[in-house]
């Protein structure tokens, strides 16, 4: 009688086990969209494969050795002083060390690799959309097409990204799961992430980046789609009557509102987001340094998070010199 | 005349915080009207309010970090409530302002009033014994620091029914906690809280690293100290270098929000990463002055039990130095999606995999000690075995973490939420439960029920699993931390089981409370008068269960690593018998309950804008330390007769039950 049970019982389990397995293969991480996302799945799994010839052996040993050498076990070996093996020393030392070594290098390598501000290869001209984190909706700028959205964006499949991510509020952070890589959305600061969706479909958008009462319903659709389906949603929003001026219009959208509705502009005033990002350049005293106005010494003083300015100087180059390498 | 505060600071339309005030009202005055009717105030203020005795200090921190624990824990089960139930477009039964305050404050309190306090009363009540010392450094520092804990930990209660908490995180990053963003009084009594306990906690670091530098008997060299004093000595040097940077940080956020500085702010110059890097530059080492001295707690256990040396002491040691050095340069790791460039995130995420090499060492040398051992698989050592598993799995998703190109999808994930309790639960609570029933008996002179031990265990290690591994789960779903509500209805399984966990942990909780219990009611049945009931190595085994309050009538000499152990081996354990002597002992003191009342109305008044009554309670600080600095009468001596007269009952009592 005890034996179907226990078959039973153990049935059970190796299901729930499965179930959990598959349920982490369909999730947003196991199952991505985009370039970004398929190398950080690998990474992922590559990490933790690696990582189990550490941990499976500890698992067991802990249970065995526990078991074994219990008290009431007096056929098992005692040795009360025995507290010291060259040999044993030495290998628990080695195989974290080649572990974490081995780890190591994926680390320098992958940091690089998936720089969030590296432009992707493609041969696809690249698109800017310009984010902004606003309480508590996330504000879509197409500088190239001149529309804006709200809490709603769309881009061409096979078409690289780049987003360009700051803030008109309090600190987010920007994230597609199935695409990959957030970055956060910083007030005064320009900060970019380059994502490249392989599949056509809507994919779920939030901040992770706790911002206040309204942090929950900071959330939005990201439309991927064939580029004529692109041509034809900005044909739509290019029909809204709604337009989007810096600063009166930005200051209405700014005020506070949660679950905030999809909204679309037609039209928005050029350099919106260059003039948004660097209104919180201030500092100095207007009275008696106007001519400093444009560009604040706080600024200037701090190169790890580049300004509008530099923005620009950078942008001449190369797609690549914009990144915020902080502190090299 | 009162600042801020009007009657509408009283939270009297939120039907929780009414409950929650009036049982807490109802038991306090039960509390306070027994203590009348029995006539204990006295007992009260001159045998433990006014002691300088680190073990009753000791005890005093565990009382005031249980009952923590269980506001923590309420914030918790409210928040897998809520989180269970607001899926698919359901607000649940927490508006956001009331969740995000709940968050926070158990993220506050888990760490600042529950696991500190935890690992600093076990400093008490375990070191000086330890190192056969008859008080700390400096005896007075020592009941102030814990009444700057104690008042701070009121003061957050406080916030509870006057006014609000922060709703910030536990963190408070800026600019959200910056005036502009968070205009009310929340975040002000974060900032007064920690500062008054941090100072607190800063003293403590200075007074445990002296005396454990200078306060060791004869013969115990820094290479002969058991691993405990080790952990605590490399959790001191990081509270001394990494609590500054506490205070400093949140000293800037409080001219910013009190006097319209910009340190933290948006605009005018301030750099909120600043705060960020900061904050972090202090909470990483944090997590280790947590977690070092809880691998002591399963250092001396797992020895104890096993009836066998430690299996490398020399690199358990230097692995703990190591860690102690490692942990000050991998504050980065939390929030590599900054945006920094890509060499100084792989040098972040290579820093943090480093330290995995000592820590991973360590599990292995706690294995190879009950390796050829004899364990007694008692409570303290299913703790001990049920940390290993646990940790080494959150060791292994911590690295994953470090991994900066894999963070940046698993970072503000519930990925990061299941990792930490990983680490801190399995580590620091798990090691906190094992200490405090492997040194009970040292402290009360009876053991813990055995049997609700084991419960408590079985509870949280399986709730521990059920709850956190559905948020490993969820986080590769994309679930951030921190979500009021979320619009995914197929979440929701995940969320309820992670309450079921939950659950099961309260069920651990109460064991705990039971096995105290039934403890204190069987405590004939479960007492130990030879003060050494485990059969243990360390000195505080030597002297009786609880130790007089000058702890060794006569110096221990030692001479080696677990001294005391092989006297025994050798039998020479009663061989002393040389004449007492007076013994230096420290007075009481008044002047630490004061102060830190002075202190804590100074933080309310500080929080609500009263500032005639912070001019009031800041002179009454220093008055009340100028009349303790000024006075010598401080110390005294034992005579050697009245150490004679409790040594020989001491010696009655053994033969008695002998």
């Amino acid at each position: 009688m005890q034996q179907p049970s226990y078959w039973r019982r153990t049935g059970t389990l190796v299901l729930i086990a499965l179930c959990l397995l598959l349920a982490g293969c369909s999730s947003a991480l196991m199952d991505p969209k985009g370039v970004v996302g398929e190398t950080q799945r690998s990474l992922i799994l590559s990490s933790f494969g690696l990582m189990l010839i550490v941990v499976i052996p500890v698992i067991v040993m802990t249970i065995v050795f526990g078991w074994y050498y219990r008290r009431s076990n007096t056929m098992a070996e005692y040795l009360p002083d025995w507290a010291h093996s060259n040999w044993i020393e030495a290998i628990v030392w080695l195989v974290p060390v080649v572990i974490v070594a081995i780890l190591g290098v994926i680390t320098w390598k992958s940091s690089h690799d998936l720089d969030p501000h590296r432009a992707l290869e493609s041969d696809v001209a690249e698109l800017e959309i310009q984010v902004v984190a606003l309480d508590w909706k996330w504000l879509f700028i197409y500088p190239e097409q001149g529309i804006a959205t709200v809490n709603e964006v769309a881009f061409p499949v096979d078409t690289p990204v780049r987003f360009r991510v700051s803030s008109g509020s309090v600190m987010n952070s920007f994230f597609i799961p199935q695409l990959g890589s957030q970055i956060y959305a910083m007030a005064g600061m320009d900060n970019d992430v380059h994502l490249l969706a392989n599949e056509i479909g809507t994919y779920n958008g939030r901040s992770t980046n706790y911002s206040g009462a309204g942090f929950s319903g900071m959330v939005f659709d990201a439309h991927v789609t064939s580029d004529a389906d692109f041509d034809a949603w900005v044909a739509e929003v290019a029909q809204s009557p709604d337009t989007l001026t810096y600063p009166e219009g930005y200051s209405e959208l700014a005020e506070r509102s949660t679950f905030h509705p999809v909204e679309y502009f037609s039209d928005v005033t050029p350099e919106f987001y260059e003039r948004l990002v660097s209104s919180f350049h201030t500092g100095s005293d207007p009275d008696t340094d106007t001519q400093d106005a444009p560009r604040a010494p706080a600024v200037d003083s701090n190169e790890a998070y580049q300004t509008t300015d530099n923005q620009a100087d950078g942008e001449a180059e190369d797609g690549q010199t914009v990144s915020n390498e902080a502190g090299e | 005349m009162f600042g801020k505060l009007t009657l509408e600071a009283i939270p009297y339309h939120e039907p929780i915080l009414v409950i929650a005030g009036l049982v807490g009202i109802l038991g306090g005055a039960a509390l306070l009207g027994a203590l009348t009717y029995f006539r204990k105030w006295g007992w009260l203020w001159n045998e433990w309010f006014t002691s300088v005795d680190h073990k009753k200090l000791g005890i005093m921190y565990f009382i005031v970090a249980l009952i923590m624990l269980l506001r923590g824990f309420a914030d918790a089960l409210m928040m897998r409530v809520q989180q269970a139930i607001a899926a698919g477009g359901s607000a649940g039964i927490l508006p956001p302002d009331h969740y995000d305050q709940i968050f926070t404050a158990h993220g506050v309190i888990m760490i600042f009033f529950v696991a500190m306090p935890m690992v600093i009363g076990l400093m008490n009540l375990v070191v000086p014994l330890q190192i056969g010392a008859r008080d700390v450094a400096f005896p007075f520092l020592n009941n102030l620091s814990f009444w700057l804990f104690a008042v701070s930990a009121l003061l957050i209660n406080i916030s509870l029914f006057v006014g609000e908490f922060a709703t910030t995180g536990w963190l408070a990053y800026a600019p959200l906690s910056g005036i502009e963003y968070s205009p009310g009084v929340g975040v002000d009594y974060w900032i007064w809280a920690l500062q008054i306990s941090g100072i607190g906690t800063t003293l403590t670091g200075i007074n445990f690293f002296v005396t454990i530098l200078k306060m060791r008997t004869k013969g115990m060299t820094l290479f002969r100290m058991p691993i405990f004093t080790w952990t605590s000595l490399c959790a001191n040097v990081l509270i001394i270098a990494s609590f500054p940077i506490l205070t400093a940080t949140i000293a800037m956020l409080t001219l910013d929000r009190y006097l319209g500085m910009n340190f933290f702010t948006n605009d005018m110059g301030g750099n909120v990463m600043m705060y960020v890097n900061l904050i972090w530059a202090w909470g990483h080492p944090e997590v280790y002055i947590l977690i070092l001295p809880a691998f002591g707690v399963f250092s001396e256990v797992i020895a104890t039990f096993a009836r066998k040396r430690l299996f490398g002491y020399h690199t358990m040691v230097w692995a703990t130095i190591a860690i102690t050095v490692l942990s000050f340069i991998v504050w980065l790791h939390h929030f590599f999606t900054m945006g920094a460039g890509a060499n100084v995130n792989a040098f972040f995420g290579i820093m943090t995999m480093i330290i995995a090499i000592p820590t991973g060492v360590k599990v292995f040398n706690w294995l190879f000690t009950i390796f050829r051992g004899r364990l007694e698989l008692t409570s303290p050592v299913l703790w001990t075995l049920g940390f290993i598993i646990t940790f080494t799995i959150g060791g292994m998703t911590g690295v994953m973490l470090a991994l900066p190109a894999a963070n940046f999808v698993l970072h503000n994930s519930l990925f990061v939420i299941a990792h930490f309790h990983n680490v801190i639960v399995g580590g620091v609570v798990f090691g906190m439960m094992a200490g405090l029933t492997y040194w009970f008996p040292k402290a009360f002179g009876f053991k813990l029920d055995e049997k609700w031990g084991k419960r408590s265990f079985w509870c949280w290690i399986i709730g521990f699993y059920v709850a956190f591994m559905p948020l490993y789960v969820l986080s590769f779903y994309g679930a951030a931390r921190r979500m009021n509500s979320y619009p995914n209805a197929e979440w929701q399984p995940w969320f309820i089981v992670a309450l079921i966990g939950a659950l099961l942990i309260a069920a651990g909780i109460a064991c705990t409370l039971i096995q105290f219990y039934v403890s204190v009611r069987n405590r004939d049945k479960y007492a130990d008068v030879t003060g050494d009931p485990w059969d243990g190595r360390t000195l505080e085994w030597a002297t009786s269960s609880p130790p007089a309050f000058y702890n060794f009538a006569r110096l221990p000499v030692v001479g080696d690593i677990d001294s005391f152990w092989s006297q025994k081996q050798r039998g020479n354990e009663q061989l002393d018998d040389a004449p007492y002597t007076d013994i230096h002992m420290p007075r009481n003191t008044v002047a630490g309950p004061i102060i830190s009342v002075f202190a804590m109305i100074f933080g309310f008044a500080m929080v609500w804008h009263i500032w005639w009554l912070a001019g009031f309670s800041a002179i009454g600080m220093l008055v009340s330390f100028l009349m303790r600095v000024s006075n010598d009468d401080i110390d005294y001596y034992v005579p050697a007769a009245e150490v004679e007269r409790i040594e020989r009952a001491h010696q009655q009592r053994v033969e008695a039950q002998a």
